[in-house]
């Protein structure tokens, strides 16, 4: 008997464990609903924790307790991808990004359409950046930024090669440029990403061409993408350029090499720009941000890309909550604001854009040489081209990344035309 | 007491203890292997699951997978080169001379064996870093050889840097299994051949190699399974992005692209029956050549 009964104790200690840990805590409501966030980007976890704050002295009804977790890049996507498919385990509030955002536009989408929170602001958005997060007139995501383009260029680098850099219209000004630079410095002009995309896009883009159409076709080896990846081919074999180590320009060793002055120059979409003040300080006062030189006398300057889009889940524990801050933080006014000046920007909403606080003296314009970054940025407006954002994107992307251009730029082991023709058809 | 008798009776008895293993094989080995077979002839996402009959296996039909395929298959055959002359030569070293010695070393042999891949990878990403600062090219730096850009380096550095993540921390492994083995010759061999005058290496070969069949067989066996379904490494090796010219990319890493990566959970599971072909054709037809089915008979 009384063996039965310790057993039976054992027993209901054993099940009282495992559903005491199974079971979901119950925040009270006086210290608001929990909210949680997954971010591959700790500066953007930063940002949202300092909107959370702000939104609970706002709404002292409505508070949130904010709990953000950055994941590396690619388990955040696939844990997310695994997470939403099994209909369990996403966190109320997500980062997608651009390149991986039609992944989750695939069968019932398991994000929540917030056409209704963007609906009385919309008409103040860039819209482009809406509908790249968008499915069938539904709006998903909301972006962080416009992402236009620039050349980011080494001054100090560029003095002692005795290169003007407002000189420089012309990617073939560029070229010569460089080859100066090469001479008298010893030193490449520019860096080129082997394994990523952002310095084909960019150029691409801006030259009015893309990856996939409009129409979700996959345009990738086209006419002007083949001639523009023999351009940076000639960069490369020219030594005006070298692959940047590490294969892209979000590796490690690449912080480290620019950090040292290894490149006079690189060119990124404008968010790259908290990249440089995070983790190069060294260069701090030395870099000056200009539009990306032209293809012809009268091509456009620059193109809009890259981002992230911010998702509420439909496992969401508060939707209304989650869709609400959500608009608060990236879709207010202040919350643009905020975008910029502790993010570096671009914010999608264009009516901050002339807003006296966009000048204001904050660590990005302490960092670079502008006088006003938003001015140079308000001066190429009208010449940021977009990009189109469909099915097939992630594919072509991964195929740039994966073989294209290892194979056209540094192993050469094929000619552009024919990496490009092969990524293509892999992707299609 | 009643209840006692039919508990124990003989009839009931071995079922009750059996059960644990087909329930657990029932829901973790049965299930998945049959869901997955259905889902390999659909189309998964969330939501909308459509029968699309062999489109997966058709769509397999390219040269990605192709490339998986090679990549896996030469891994495997590298493996199966390096990790078994290389450990039974390391054990038969192990099981000769001072014991105390030996313990050490073949502790320190094993170690790597209980670190994870992952911390392995890392540490090796960060070594073969493509910085002139990482250790492997200051190294070559101090030898007067030019800096490498390892990791992004052709087809055959990147197998070359697998090869020695898979030899770092699997010889360990198979010197315990040879090791085991030797143990079961009997010394009277030995001595018998040192009484007709037998070299070492004599003794080697017309004794320990034959004694170890079985062992060896074993080894083989497992190290295929190891070697085709290898991901991990290469998985950290390029820190989870796709690696240059998929010089890394295996069954299991396609597997993985497809299924979790972008979502297509019907191509993955085909990918996975495809694999389960080739791993069952090769083994099964592997054994049977070497006859090992029939040596279990005659004992």
């Amino acid at each position: 008997m009384k063996r039965l009964l310790l057993f039976l104790v054992l027993i209901t200690c054993v099940f009282g464990m495992v559903f005491a840990a199974g079971g979901k805590e119950q925040a009270a409501p006086a210290d608001g609903t929990e909210l949680s966030f997954w971010t591959f980007q700790d500066l953007h976890m930063s940002f949202y924790e300092k909107m959370a704050k702000m939104w609970n002295e706002e709404n002292p009804d409505r508070k949130i307790i904010f709990k953000p977790e950055v994941l590396p890049f690619e388990d955040m996507h696939t844990k997310l991808l695994v997470s939403l498919q099994a209909g369990t385990g996403a966190p109320d509030m997500v980062d997608i990004e651009i390149g991986k955002y039609p992944n989750f536009l695939k069968g019932n989408v398991q994000l929540i359409p917030l056409n209704d929170v963007i609906d009385p602001v919309r008409d103040k958005f860039v819209t482009a950046r809406l509908d790249i997060y968008s499915k069938d007139g539904q709006n998903y995501g909301l972006p962080f930024h416009v992402g236009a383009s620039v050349i980011f260029y080494n001054t100090e680098i560029l003095d002692a090669a005795g290169i003007d850099p407002y000189d420089i219209k012309t990617w073939d000004d560029y070229m010569e440029a460089g080859k100066i630079v090469k001479q008298k410095t010893g030193k490449p002009m520019a860096t080129v990403e082997v394994n990523g995309q952002w310095s084909f896009w960019p150029m691409i883009a801006e030259r009015g061409s893309d990856l996939v159409d409009a129409d979700g076709n996959v345009i990738l080896d086209n006419e002007t993408n083949i001639k523009t990846l023999e351009y940076l081919k000639e960069l490369l074999d020219s030594g005006v350029a070298v692959a940047a180590p590490g294969g892209n320009h979000h590796a490690e060793e690449y912080y480290g090499f620019m950090n040292d002055g290894g490149a006079a120059s690189m060119w990124m979409p404008m968010w790259y720009m908290n990249r440089f003040t995070d983790y190069m300080p060294d260069l701090s006062g030395k870099i000056l941000i200009l539009p990306m030189p032209r293809w012809t006398p009268d091509g456009k300057r620059s193109a809009g890309m890259g981002g992230t889009g911010t998702s509420v889940t439909n496992q969401a524990r508060d939707v209304e909550l989650a869709k609400d801050f959500l608009m608060f933080a990236k879709g207010s006014e202040e919350g643009n604001l905020v975008i910029w000046e502790d993010l570096g920007f671009d914010p999608p909403r264009w009516d901050v854009w002339d807003n006296p606080r966009m000048n204001a003296s904050n660590k990005f314009t302490e960092y670079y040489q502008n006088d006003s970054i938003f001015g140079m940025l308000l001066e190429i407006k009208d010449e940021i081209n977009s990009v189109n954002v469909k099915e097939k994107l992630p594919a072509v992307i991964d195929r740039i990344n994966s073989s294209v251009m290892i194979q056209a730029l540094q192993q050469q082991t094929k000619s552009p035309a024919e990496a490009l023709r092969e990524g293509a058809d892999l992707a299609r | 007491m009643k209840l006692k008798q039919t508990i124990g009776a003989a009839k009931i008895t071995p079922y009750v203890f059996i059960f644990p293993f087909i329930a657990s094989f029932l829901i973790f080995y049965l299930y998945p292997i049959i869901s997955t077979i259905i889902m390999g002839f659909q189309q998964v996402y969330p939501g909308q699951v459509t029968f699309i009959g062999l489109e997966n296996y058709q769509k397999l039909n390219n040269p990605e997978f192709k490339v998986a395929l090679t990549n896996s298959f030469r891994y495997t055959m590298y493996t199966l080169a390096l990790l078994i002359p290389i450990p039974l030569l390391l054990s038969v070293w192990l099981n000769s001379g001072n014991k105390t010695v030996n313990t050490l070393y073949r502790s320190i042999l094993y170690v790597p064996t209980l670190i994870s891949v992952v911390v392995a990878g890392t540490i090796m990403r960060l070594l073969f870093a493509s910085s002139n600062k990482s250790i492997v090219n200051t190294i070559a730096i101090a030898l007067g050889a030019e800096p490498r850009q390892w990791l992004l380096g052709g087809p055959h550095q990147a197998m070359i840097l697998l090869l020695i993540l898979a030899l770092w921390r699997w010889v360990g492994v198979n010197i315990i299994y040879f090791l085991s083995g030797l143990q079961a010759i009997p010394d009277e061999l030995y001595e018998a051949a040192d009484i007709d005058g037998a070299s070492p290496s004599q003794k080697l070969w017309r004794i320990t190699i034959p004694l170890l069949k079985s062992t060896t067989i074993f080894v083989t066996t497992i190290s295929i399974f190891g070697g085709l379904a290898m991901f991990e490494e290469s998985y950290i090796l390029w820190s989870g992005t796709a690696s240059p010219n998929n010089v890394g990319l295996t069954i299991v890493g396609y597997l993985y692209k497809k299924g979790f990566q972008e979502g297509e959970m019907g191509m993955a599971s085909s990918i996975g029956i495809v694999l389960l072909v080739i791993v069952f054709t090769i083994s099964i037809s592997y054994l049977k050549i070497f006859g090992f089915f029939k040596t279990e008979d005659k004992r």
